[in-house]
Protein backbone atom coordinates (compact mmCIF):
# COMPACT_ATOMS: atom_id res chain seq x y z
CA UNK A 1 0.00 0.00 0.00
CA UNK A 2 1.16 3.24 -1.23
CA UNK A 3 4.52 1.65 -2.72
CA UNK A 4 4.73 2.06 -6.42
CA UNK A 5 4.29 -0.63 -8.77
CA UNK A 6 7.39 -3.13 -9.28
CA UNK A 7 8.63 -2.78 -12.72
CA UNK A 8 6.31 -4.43 -15.10
CA UNK A 9 7.49 -6.18 -18.64
CA UNK A 10 5.96 -5.03 -21.83
CA UNK A 11 5.50 -7.65 -23.80
CA UNK A 12 6.70 -7.73 -27.56
CA UNK A 13 5.04 -9.87 -30.46
CA UNK A 14 7.53 -12.45 -29.71
CA UNK A 15 6.33 -13.11 -25.73
CA UNK A 16 2.72 -12.21 -26.08
CA UNK A 17 1.32 -15.63 -25.75
CA UNK A 18 3.08 -15.95 -22.68
CA UNK A 19 1.88 -12.94 -21.17
CA UNK A 20 -1.39 -13.75 -22.26
CA UNK A 21 -1.19 -17.12 -20.71
CA UNK A 22 0.00 -15.99 -17.37
CA UNK A 23 -3.15 -13.78 -17.57
CA UNK A 24 -5.63 -16.68 -17.79
CA UNK A 25 -3.60 -18.92 -15.46
CA UNK A 26 -1.00 -20.55 -17.40
CA UNK A 27 2.59 -21.43 -17.66
CA UNK A 28 3.03 -21.12 -21.52
CA UNK A 29 6.43 -22.85 -23.18
CA UNK A 30 7.44 -23.76 -26.48
CA UNK A 31 8.77 -26.88 -27.74
CA UNK A 32 10.52 -27.44 -31.30
CA UNK A 33 8.85 -29.50 -33.58
CA UNK A 34 11.66 -31.05 -34.96
CA UNK A 35 14.50 -31.56 -32.06
CA UNK A 36 12.11 -31.42 -29.00
CA UNK A 37 13.94 -28.60 -27.28
CA UNK A 38 11.75 -27.18 -24.43
CA UNK A 39 13.03 -23.70 -23.99
CA UNK A 40 12.32 -20.17 -22.57
CA UNK A 41 12.27 -17.00 -22.50
CA UNK A 42 9.87 -17.49 -25.98
CA UNK A 43 10.84 -17.10 -29.19
CA UNK A 44 9.20 -18.50 -32.48
CA UNK A 45 12.15 -20.44 -33.18
CA UNK A 46 14.20 -22.77 -31.37
CA UNK A 47 17.74 -21.52 -30.48
CA UNK A 48 19.05 -25.10 -30.58
CA UNK A 49 18.27 -26.13 -34.55
CA UNK A 50 17.01 -22.52 -35.99
CA UNK A 51 14.02 -23.90 -36.75
CA UNK A 52 10.59 -21.80 -36.86
CA UNK A 53 8.31 -24.85 -36.53
CA UNK A 54 7.50 -24.97 -32.93
CA UNK A 55 4.74 -24.88 -30.91
CA UNK A 56 3.11 -23.60 -27.73
CA UNK A 57 2.35 -25.82 -24.54
CA UNK A 58 0.96 -25.46 -21.21
CA UNK A 59 3.72 -26.17 -18.78
CA UNK A 60 3.10 -28.54 -15.45
CA UNK A 61 3.67 -25.50 -13.16
CA UNK A 62 6.04 -27.35 -11.36
CA UNK A 63 9.70 -26.05 -10.27
CA UNK A 64 12.57 -26.61 -8.07
CA UNK A 65 14.45 -23.84 -5.92
CA UNK A 66 17.47 -23.60 -8.41
CA UNK A 67 19.58 -20.22 -6.76
CA UNK A 68 18.68 -16.94 -4.66
CA UNK A 69 19.50 -14.39 -3.27
CA UNK A 70 17.95 -12.66 -0.67
CA UNK A 71 18.33 -8.51 -1.47
CA UNK A 72 18.69 -6.26 1.25
CA UNK A 73 19.13 -2.82 -0.25
CA UNK A 74 16.35 -0.52 -0.86
CA UNK A 75 13.78 -0.95 -3.53
CA UNK A 76 10.89 1.18 -4.20
CA UNK A 77 8.27 -1.72 -5.12
CA UNK A 78 9.45 -3.88 -2.66
CA UNK A 79 9.92 -4.40 1.51
CA UNK A 80 12.98 -5.28 1.76
CA UNK A 81 15.03 -7.55 2.28
CA UNK A 82 13.08 -9.92 -0.37
CA UNK A 83 14.48 -12.55 -1.89
CA UNK A 84 15.17 -12.80 -6.04
CA UNK A 85 14.88 -16.19 -7.06
CA UNK A 86 15.91 -18.23 -10.31
CA UNK A 87 13.57 -21.81 -10.50
CA UNK A 88 14.02 -24.52 -12.43
CA UNK A 89 11.33 -25.71 -14.22
CA UNK A 90 10.13 -29.60 -13.99
CA UNK A 91 10.55 -29.18 -18.06
CA UNK A 92 13.84 -27.76 -17.86
CA UNK A 93 13.92 -24.30 -18.66
CA UNK A 94 15.08 -21.98 -16.12
CA UNK A 95 14.10 -18.50 -14.89
CA UNK A 96 14.02 -15.84 -12.75
CA UNK A 97 10.76 -15.34 -10.25
CA UNK A 98 9.79 -14.79 -6.52
CA UNK A 99 9.24 -17.30 -3.72
CA UNK A 100 5.84 -16.38 -2.21
CA UNK A 101 4.00 -17.93 0.84
CA UNK A 102 7.50 -18.75 2.35
CA UNK A 103 9.81 -16.44 4.82
CA UNK A 104 12.23 -15.49 2.98
CA UNK A 105 15.01 -16.20 4.82
CA UNK A 106 17.93 -19.02 4.11
CA UNK A 107 16.45 -20.87 6.49
CA UNK A 108 12.92 -21.47 5.23
CA UNK A 109 14.12 -20.92 1.26
CA UNK A 110 15.77 -24.45 0.73
CA UNK A 111 17.87 -25.10 -2.66
CA UNK A 112 16.27 -27.93 -4.59
CA UNK A 113 12.98 -27.29 -2.75
CA UNK A 114 9.59 -28.58 -4.88
CA UNK A 115 7.63 -25.25 -5.83
CA UNK A 116 4.26 -24.47 -8.05
CA UNK A 117 3.28 -21.85 -10.28
CA UNK A 118 1.13 -19.32 -8.40
CA UNK A 119 -0.04 -15.77 -10.88
CA UNK A 120 -0.15 -12.79 -9.46
CA UNK A 121 -1.96 -10.12 -11.09
CA UNK A 122 -0.50 -6.70 -11.51
CA UNK A 123 -2.25 -4.66 -13.79
CA UNK A 124 -5.07 -5.33 -16.20
CA UNK A 125 -2.32 -6.72 -18.70
CA UNK A 126 0.32 -8.22 -16.70
CA UNK A 127 -0.15 -11.08 -14.31
CA UNK A 128 3.35 -12.78 -13.06
CA UNK A 129 4.45 -16.13 -12.69
CA UNK A 130 5.97 -16.50 -9.00
CA UNK A 131 6.17 -19.93 -6.98
CA UNK A 132 5.24 -21.32 -3.88
CA UNK A 133 6.51 -24.13 -1.95
CA UNK A 134 5.27 -27.23 -2.97
CA UNK A 135 1.96 -28.91 -0.82
CA UNK A 136 0.71 -25.35 0.65
CA UNK A 137 -2.50 -24.73 -0.17
CA UNK A 138 -2.07 -20.55 -0.26
CA UNK B 1 52.53 -14.00 -38.05
CA UNK B 2 53.51 -10.03 -37.03
CA UNK B 3 53.73 -9.77 -33.17
CA UNK B 4 51.93 -7.26 -31.64
CA UNK B 5 52.90 -4.92 -28.69
CA UNK B 6 52.09 -2.31 -25.97
CA UNK B 7 53.78 0.40 -26.58
CA UNK B 8 51.68 2.90 -23.97
CA UNK B 9 49.78 2.01 -20.72
CA UNK B 10 48.50 4.26 -18.21
CA UNK B 11 45.39 5.18 -16.12
CA UNK B 12 43.90 9.03 -14.97
CA UNK B 13 46.07 10.97 -12.86
CA UNK B 14 43.62 10.57 -10.22
CA UNK B 15 41.55 7.16 -9.29
CA UNK B 16 38.60 7.39 -6.93
CA UNK B 17 36.26 10.22 -6.75
CA UNK B 18 36.71 12.56 -9.21
CA UNK B 19 34.04 14.97 -9.57
CA UNK B 20 35.80 17.44 -11.47
CA UNK B 21 36.20 15.58 -14.73
CA UNK B 22 33.16 14.67 -16.97
CA UNK B 23 33.67 10.87 -18.50
CA UNK B 24 34.17 12.02 -21.82
CA UNK B 25 37.40 13.59 -19.80
CA UNK B 26 38.20 10.69 -17.97
CA UNK B 27 38.70 8.91 -21.18
CA UNK B 28 41.13 11.95 -22.71
CA UNK B 29 42.84 12.16 -19.25
CA UNK B 30 43.74 8.46 -19.39
CA UNK B 31 44.79 8.89 -23.46
CA UNK B 32 46.87 12.01 -22.88
CA UNK B 33 48.50 10.19 -19.99
CA UNK B 34 49.50 7.01 -22.38
CA UNK B 35 50.04 9.00 -25.42
CA UNK B 36 53.18 10.47 -23.26
CA UNK B 37 53.83 7.31 -21.67
CA UNK B 38 54.32 5.99 -25.67
CA UNK B 39 55.68 9.11 -26.65
CA UNK B 40 53.43 10.05 -29.12
CA UNK B 41 50.69 12.21 -30.15
CA UNK B 42 46.85 11.78 -31.15
CA UNK B 43 48.79 12.66 -34.48
CA UNK B 44 50.26 9.06 -34.50
CA UNK B 45 46.99 7.40 -33.73
CA UNK B 46 45.50 5.93 -36.58
CA UNK B 47 43.29 3.06 -35.14
CA UNK B 48 40.98 3.69 -31.87
CA UNK B 49 38.66 1.71 -30.03
CA UNK B 50 36.19 2.41 -27.28
CA UNK B 51 33.11 1.79 -25.15
CA UNK B 52 31.35 3.98 -22.71
CA UNK B 53 31.76 6.37 -25.04
CA UNK B 54 31.55 6.36 -28.81
CA UNK B 55 34.78 6.04 -31.19
CA UNK B 56 33.46 9.38 -32.48
CA UNK B 57 33.02 11.51 -29.81
CA UNK B 58 37.35 10.35 -28.61
CA UNK B 59 38.39 11.20 -32.06
CA UNK B 60 36.46 14.38 -32.62
CA UNK B 61 37.73 15.32 -28.62
CA UNK B 62 41.40 13.89 -28.98
CA UNK B 63 42.21 15.38 -32.37
CA UNK B 64 42.31 11.49 -33.74
CA UNK B 65 41.88 10.97 -37.90
CA UNK B 66 40.91 7.27 -37.37
CA UNK B 67 41.20 4.51 -40.58
CA UNK B 68 39.98 1.58 -38.27
CA UNK B 69 37.67 2.43 -35.37
CA UNK B 70 35.74 -0.11 -32.78
CA UNK B 71 32.76 0.43 -30.34
CA UNK B 72 32.58 -3.02 -29.52
CA UNK B 73 30.20 -2.81 -26.35
CA UNK B 74 29.81 -5.67 -24.04
CA UNK B 75 30.46 -4.19 -20.62
CA UNK B 76 33.55 -4.14 -18.10
CA UNK B 77 35.25 -6.76 -20.83
CA UNK B 78 35.37 -4.75 -24.43
CA UNK B 79 38.87 -3.27 -23.68
CA UNK B 80 39.57 -7.19 -23.73
CA UNK B 81 37.48 -7.19 -26.89
CA UNK B 82 39.40 -4.24 -28.32
CA UNK B 83 42.95 -5.41 -27.77
CA UNK B 84 41.57 -8.90 -29.70
CA UNK B 85 40.45 -6.94 -32.39
CA UNK B 86 42.91 -4.53 -32.63
CA UNK B 87 45.77 -7.77 -33.11
CA UNK B 88 43.80 -8.94 -35.94
CA UNK B 89 43.48 -5.20 -37.63
CA UNK B 90 47.26 -4.51 -36.90
CA UNK B 91 48.08 -7.80 -38.39
CA UNK B 92 46.00 -7.31 -41.67
CA UNK B 93 47.39 -3.71 -42.13
CA UNK B 94 44.11 -1.99 -41.86
CA UNK B 95 45.94 0.88 -39.44
CA UNK B 96 49.03 1.24 -37.10
CA UNK B 97 49.32 2.22 -34.13
CA UNK B 98 46.02 1.58 -31.84
CA UNK B 99 45.27 3.82 -28.85
CA UNK B 100 42.40 1.79 -26.43
CA UNK B 101 40.42 4.15 -23.92
CA UNK B 102 38.41 3.95 -20.86
CA UNK B 103 36.79 6.85 -18.72
CA UNK B 104 34.09 6.10 -16.56
CA UNK B 105 32.41 8.80 -13.78
CA UNK B 106 31.29 5.36 -11.87
CA UNK B 107 30.81 7.37 -8.46
CA UNK B 108 30.45 11.04 -9.46
CA UNK B 109 28.40 10.34 -12.21
CA UNK B 110 29.18 13.39 -14.47
CA UNK B 111 28.47 13.72 -17.95
CA UNK B 112 27.85 9.95 -17.25
CA UNK B 113 24.89 8.43 -19.31
CA UNK B 114 22.06 6.30 -17.33
CA UNK B 115 21.76 2.62 -17.27
CA UNK B 116 18.67 1.72 -18.10
CA UNK B 117 16.50 -1.05 -19.41
CA UNK B 118 13.47 -1.16 -21.67
CA UNK B 119 10.97 -3.14 -20.14
CA UNK B 120 10.37 -4.89 -23.40
CA UNK B 121 14.01 -6.01 -23.50
CA UNK B 122 14.69 -9.53 -22.00
CA UNK B 123 15.90 -8.61 -18.94
CA UNK B 124 13.11 -6.07 -18.66
CA UNK B 125 10.52 -8.93 -19.21
CA UNK B 126 12.11 -11.93 -17.61
CA UNK B 127 14.52 -10.38 -14.66
CA UNK B 128 13.51 -6.61 -13.68
CA UNK B 129 9.53 -7.71 -12.82
CA UNK B 130 10.85 -10.09 -9.80
CA UNK B 131 13.24 -6.85 -8.32
CA UNK B 132 16.46 -7.92 -9.30
CA UNK B 133 18.19 -4.06 -8.40
CA UNK B 134 21.73 -3.72 -10.17
CA UNK B 135 24.57 -6.26 -10.11
CA UNK B 136 24.32 -6.53 -6.78
CA UNK B 137 21.66 -8.47 -6.33
CA UNK B 138 21.86 -10.29 -10.18
CA UNK B 139 25.37 -11.07 -10.52
CA UNK B 140 25.30 -13.23 -7.15
CA UNK B 141 22.05 -14.89 -8.18
CA UNK B 142 24.35 -18.24 -9.05
CA UNK B 143 26.42 -18.11 -5.95
CA UNK B 144 24.43 -20.32 -3.38
CA UNK B 145 23.82 -23.47 -6.38
CA UNK B 146 27.84 -23.28 -6.47
CA UNK B 147 27.81 -23.01 -2.79
CA UNK B 148 25.26 -26.06 -2.87
CA UNK B 149 26.97 -28.13 -5.65
CA UNK B 150 30.35 -27.82 -4.10
CA UNK B 151 30.08 -26.99 -0.39
CA UNK B 152 31.84 -23.73 -0.75
CA UNK B 153 31.91 -22.29 2.70
CA UNK B 154 30.86 -18.42 3.48
CA UNK B 155 34.45 -18.17 5.04
CA UNK B 156 35.46 -19.22 1.41
CA UNK B 157 33.65 -16.95 -0.49
CA UNK B 158 34.91 -14.45 2.42
CA UNK B 159 38.36 -15.20 1.78
CA UNK B 160 38.38 -14.15 -1.40
CA UNK B 161 38.23 -10.42 -0.08
CA UNK B 162 40.86 -11.21 2.69
CA UNK B 163 43.18 -12.34 0.30
CA UNK B 164 42.81 -9.02 -2.20
CA UNK B 165 43.03 -6.73 0.60
CA UNK B 166 46.31 -7.40 1.30
CA UNK B 167 47.71 -7.63 -2.20
CA UNK B 168 45.73 -3.55 -2.28
CA UNK B 169 47.84 -3.01 1.51
CA UNK B 170 50.62 -2.82 -0.94
CA UNK B 171 49.32 -0.89 -3.30
CA UNK B 172 49.20 3.40 -2.50
CA UNK B 173 46.91 4.00 -5.52
CA UNK B 174 44.18 1.58 -3.87
CA UNK B 175 41.32 2.76 -2.17
CA UNK B 176 40.89 0.26 0.52
CA UNK B 177 44.25 -0.64 2.33
CA UNK B 178 43.80 -1.46 5.70
CA UNK B 179 43.49 -5.05 6.66
CA UNK B 180 40.64 -7.04 6.96
CA UNK B 181 39.52 -10.51 8.32
CA UNK B 182 37.06 -13.00 7.26
CA UNK B 183 35.01 -12.11 10.25
CA UNK B 184 35.11 -8.43 9.18
CA UNK B 185 33.82 -9.57 5.89
CA UNK B 186 31.00 -11.76 7.53
CA UNK B 187 30.48 -8.86 10.13
CA UNK B 188 29.64 -6.22 7.13
CA UNK B 189 26.41 -5.08 6.33
CA UNK B 190 24.54 -7.70 3.48
CA UNK B 191 23.99 -6.20 0.71
CA UNK B 192 22.29 -9.45 -1.03
CA UNK B 193 22.36 -12.52 0.89
CA UNK B 194 25.09 -14.44 0.86
CA UNK B 195 27.26 -11.02 0.15
CA UNK B 196 27.79 -8.66 2.49
CA UNK B 197 29.68 -5.20 1.78
CA UNK B 198 32.86 -6.29 1.70
CA UNK B 199 32.89 -8.80 -1.16
CA UNK B 200 30.99 -6.24 -3.65
CA UNK B 201 33.16 -3.93 -5.45
CA UNK B 202 33.87 -0.14 -4.96
CA UNK B 203 32.50 2.64 -6.45
CA UNK B 204 34.61 4.88 -8.41
CA UNK B 205 35.64 7.27 -11.13
CA UNK B 206 38.85 6.88 -13.32
CA UNK B 207 40.12 5.78 -16.52
CA UNK B 208 42.71 4.23 -18.44
CA UNK B 209 44.29 3.70 -21.90
CA UNK B 210 46.27 1.25 -24.04
CA UNK B 211 48.39 2.20 -27.40
CA UNK B 212 48.91 -1.07 -29.11
CA UNK B 213 50.94 -1.71 -32.38
CA UNK B 214 53.16 -4.02 -34.37
CA UNK B 215 56.52 -5.17 -32.86
CA UNK B 216 58.82 -3.66 -35.75
CA UNK B 217 57.28 -0.62 -35.55
CA UNK B 218 57.42 -1.03 -31.61
CA UNK B 219 61.16 -0.38 -31.34
CA UNK B 220 60.81 2.47 -33.35
CA UNK B 221 58.91 4.68 -30.47
CA UNK B 222 61.83 5.65 -29.59
CA UNK B 223 60.31 8.05 -26.81
CA UNK B 224 58.52 5.76 -25.13
CA UNK B 225 58.73 5.57 -21.31
CA UNK B 226 59.23 1.78 -20.80
CA UNK B 227 59.96 -1.28 -22.72
CA UNK B 228 57.38 -2.93 -25.01
CA UNK B 229 54.84 -5.31 -23.87
CA UNK B 230 53.66 -8.22 -25.75
CA UNK B 231 50.65 -10.26 -26.53
CA UNK B 232 50.75 -13.53 -27.01
CA UNK B 233 47.12 -14.53 -27.17
CA UNK B 234 43.63 -13.38 -27.04
CA UNK B 235 39.63 -14.50 -26.92
CA UNK B 236 36.14 -13.62 -26.70
CA UNK B 237 32.73 -14.82 -26.20
CA UNK B 238 29.61 -13.42 -25.17
CA UNK B 239 26.25 -15.66 -23.51
CA UNK B 240 23.39 -14.36 -22.00
CA UNK B 241 21.88 -10.83 -21.43
CA UNK B 242 19.99 -12.54 -18.13
CA UNK B 243 22.03 -14.70 -15.56
CA UNK B 244 18.72 -16.45 -14.98
CA UNK B 245 19.85 -18.34 -18.28
CA UNK B 246 23.45 -19.40 -18.17
CA UNK B 247 23.79 -22.57 -19.21
CA UNK B 248 25.48 -23.54 -15.81
CA UNK B 249 24.94 -21.87 -12.68
CA UNK B 250 28.07 -23.14 -11.62
CA UNK B 251 30.53 -21.91 -14.31
CA UNK B 252 30.83 -18.86 -17.24
CA UNK B 253 30.37 -20.85 -21.15
CA UNK B 254 32.28 -16.59 -21.86
CA UNK B 255 34.99 -17.28 -19.41
CA UNK B 256 35.11 -21.20 -20.92
CA UNK B 257 35.92 -20.18 -24.20
CA UNK B 258 37.35 -16.77 -24.05
CA UNK B 259 40.04 -18.05 -21.31
CA UNK B 260 41.03 -21.04 -22.57
CA UNK B 261 41.51 -19.76 -26.07
CA UNK B 262 43.80 -16.83 -25.43
CA UNK B 263 45.88 -19.95 -23.39
CA UNK B 264 46.10 -21.80 -26.28
CA UNK B 265 46.72 -19.05 -28.79
CA UNK B 266 49.55 -18.06 -26.65
CA UNK B 267 50.86 -21.22 -26.86
CA UNK B 268 50.86 -21.63 -23.13
CA UNK B 269 50.53 -24.19 -20.07
CA UNK B 270 48.94 -23.16 -16.94
CA UNK B 271 52.36 -23.61 -15.51
CA UNK B 272 53.53 -20.98 -17.23
CA UNK B 273 51.52 -18.84 -16.10
CA UNK B 274 53.51 -16.39 -13.41
CA UNK B 275 50.45 -13.78 -12.90
CA UNK B 276 46.74 -13.39 -13.13
CA UNK B 277 44.21 -11.14 -13.28
CA UNK B 278 40.76 -12.18 -13.41
CA UNK B 279 38.18 -8.99 -13.41
CA UNK B 280 36.44 -9.19 -9.68
CA UNK B 281 33.47 -7.12 -9.57
CA UNK B 282 32.42 -9.99 -6.95
CA UNK B 283 33.77 -12.19 -4.60
CA UNK B 284 32.65 -15.07 -6.86
CA UNK B 285 34.12 -13.98 -9.55
CA UNK B 286 38.07 -15.22 -9.09
CA UNK B 287 36.53 -18.75 -8.27
CA UNK B 288 34.88 -19.05 -11.51
CA UNK B 289 37.17 -17.80 -13.51
CA UNK B 290 40.02 -20.31 -11.87
CA UNK B 291 37.84 -23.16 -12.92
CA UNK B 292 36.86 -21.65 -16.22
CA UNK B 293 40.19 -21.16 -16.88
CA UNK B 294 41.93 -24.35 -15.66
CA UNK B 295 43.68 -23.72 -12.97
CA UNK B 296 41.71 -25.87 -10.71
CA UNK B 297 39.44 -28.77 -11.25
CA UNK B 298 35.62 -27.85 -11.05
CA UNK B 299 34.73 -26.90 -6.70
CA UNK B 300 38.49 -26.80 -6.35
CA UNK B 301 38.76 -23.07 -6.51
CA UNK B 302 37.90 -22.12 -2.85
CA UNK B 303 40.19 -24.37 -1.23
CA UNK B 304 42.95 -23.08 -3.57
CA UNK B 305 42.33 -19.67 -2.72
CA UNK B 306 41.45 -20.58 0.99
CA UNK B 307 45.22 -22.09 1.13
CA UNK B 308 46.82 -19.10 -0.18
CA UNK B 309 48.07 -20.45 -3.73
CA UNK B 310 46.52 -16.92 -5.03
CA UNK B 311 47.95 -14.28 -2.09
CA UNK B 312 51.49 -12.31 -1.41
CA UNK B 313 53.49 -15.21 -1.45
CA UNK B 314 51.60 -17.92 -2.96
CA UNK B 315 52.46 -19.74 -6.92
CA UNK B 316 49.71 -18.16 -8.50
CA UNK B 317 49.89 -14.36 -7.51
CA UNK B 318 46.15 -13.22 -8.77
CA UNK B 319 44.77 -9.73 -8.78
CA UNK B 320 47.75 -8.30 -7.60
CA UNK B 321 46.39 -4.32 -7.79
CA UNK B 322 43.86 -5.50 -4.94
CA UNK B 323 40.96 -6.04 -7.31
CA UNK B 324 37.75 -4.42 -7.99
CA UNK B 325 37.02 -5.49 -4.33
CA UNK B 326 39.94 -3.03 -3.38
CA UNK B 327 41.86 -0.85 -5.82
CA UNK B 328 39.02 0.70 -8.08
CA UNK B 329 35.88 -0.37 -9.81
CA UNK B 330 34.73 1.93 -12.06
CA UNK B 331 31.66 -0.04 -13.93
CA UNK B 332 34.12 -1.16 -16.47
CA UNK B 333 36.87 -2.39 -14.46
CA UNK B 334 38.28 -4.34 -17.19
CA UNK B 335 40.87 -2.04 -18.41
CA UNK B 336 42.37 -1.54 -14.96
CA UNK B 337 43.22 -5.58 -15.00
CA UNK B 338 45.25 -5.06 -17.79
CA UNK B 339 47.40 -2.11 -16.60
CA UNK B 340 47.82 -4.37 -14.44
CA UNK B 341 48.88 -7.14 -16.19
CA UNK B 342 51.27 -4.58 -18.30
CA UNK B 343 52.38 -2.93 -14.78
CA UNK B 344 53.69 -6.85 -14.05
CA UNK B 345 55.00 -7.31 -17.43
CA UNK B 346 57.08 -4.20 -17.29
CA UNK B 347 58.62 -4.94 -13.61
CA UNK B 348 56.81 -1.43 -12.34
CA UNK B 349 53.57 -2.88 -10.43
CA UNK B 350 53.83 -1.72 -6.63
CA UNK B 351 53.48 -5.72 -5.68
CA UNK B 352 55.46 -6.63 -8.56
CA UNK B 353 56.04 -10.40 -8.77
CA UNK B 354 59.37 -10.94 -9.16
CA UNK B 355 60.66 -12.77 -12.30
CA UNK B 356 57.19 -12.47 -14.05
CA UNK B 357 57.10 -12.89 -17.73
CA UNK B 358 53.77 -14.00 -18.31
CA UNK B 359 50.32 -12.62 -17.60
CA UNK B 360 46.68 -13.92 -18.14
CA UNK B 361 44.19 -11.31 -18.08
CA UNK B 362 40.74 -12.56 -18.01
CA UNK B 363 37.40 -10.27 -18.21
CA UNK B 364 33.71 -10.00 -17.37
CA UNK B 365 31.22 -7.83 -19.28
CA UNK B 366 27.82 -7.78 -17.57
CA UNK B 367 26.59 -10.48 -15.77
CA UNK B 368 28.65 -13.09 -17.18
CA UNK B 369 27.21 -11.97 -20.36
CA UNK B 370 30.89 -11.60 -21.66
CA UNK B 371 33.92 -12.72 -21.38
CA UNK B 372 37.63 -11.10 -22.90
CA UNK B 373 40.99 -12.61 -22.30
CA UNK B 374 44.16 -11.73 -23.12
CA UNK B 375 47.78 -13.41 -22.39
CA UNK B 376 50.62 -10.73 -22.01
CA UNK B 377 54.47 -11.30 -22.42
CA UNK B 378 57.33 -9.61 -21.60
CA UNK B 379 59.37 -10.33 -24.60
CA UNK B 380 57.95 -11.72 -27.92
CA UNK B 381 55.93 -14.59 -28.04
CA UNK B 382 58.53 -17.38 -28.80
ZN1 LIG C 1 14.93 -27.56 -32.45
Amino acid sequence: MGKPARPLPKPTPETQHFWDGCKQGELRLQRCDGCAHVYFPPRPFCPSCSSRAVSIFIASGEASLASYVINHRPHPAWDEPYAIAIVELAEGPRMASNIVGCEQTPECLVLDMPLVVQFEVMSDDISLPLFRPAGDRT
Amino acid sequence: MTGIAVVGAAETTELGKIPGMSQLMLHADAALNTLADAGLTAKDIDGLATAGERPTDLAYYLGITPSWVDGTSVGGCSFMLHVRHAVAALQAGLCKTVLITHGESGRSRVGAGGYSQSASSLAGQFESPYGTLGAPSTFTLPVLRYMKDYGMSHEQLAMVAVVQREWAGMNPRASFRDAITVDDVLNSKLIAYPFHLLECCLVTDGGGALILTTDERATDVNNAKHAPVYIWGTGESVETPMISQMENLTSSRAFSIAGPRAMKDAGISHSEVDHLMIYDAFAHLPIYGLEDLGFCGRGEAPDFIWERNTAPGGCLPTNTNGGGLSYMHSGMYGMYAMQESVRQMRGVAPAQVQNAEVSVCLGVGGMFGASGCVVFGNMPKP
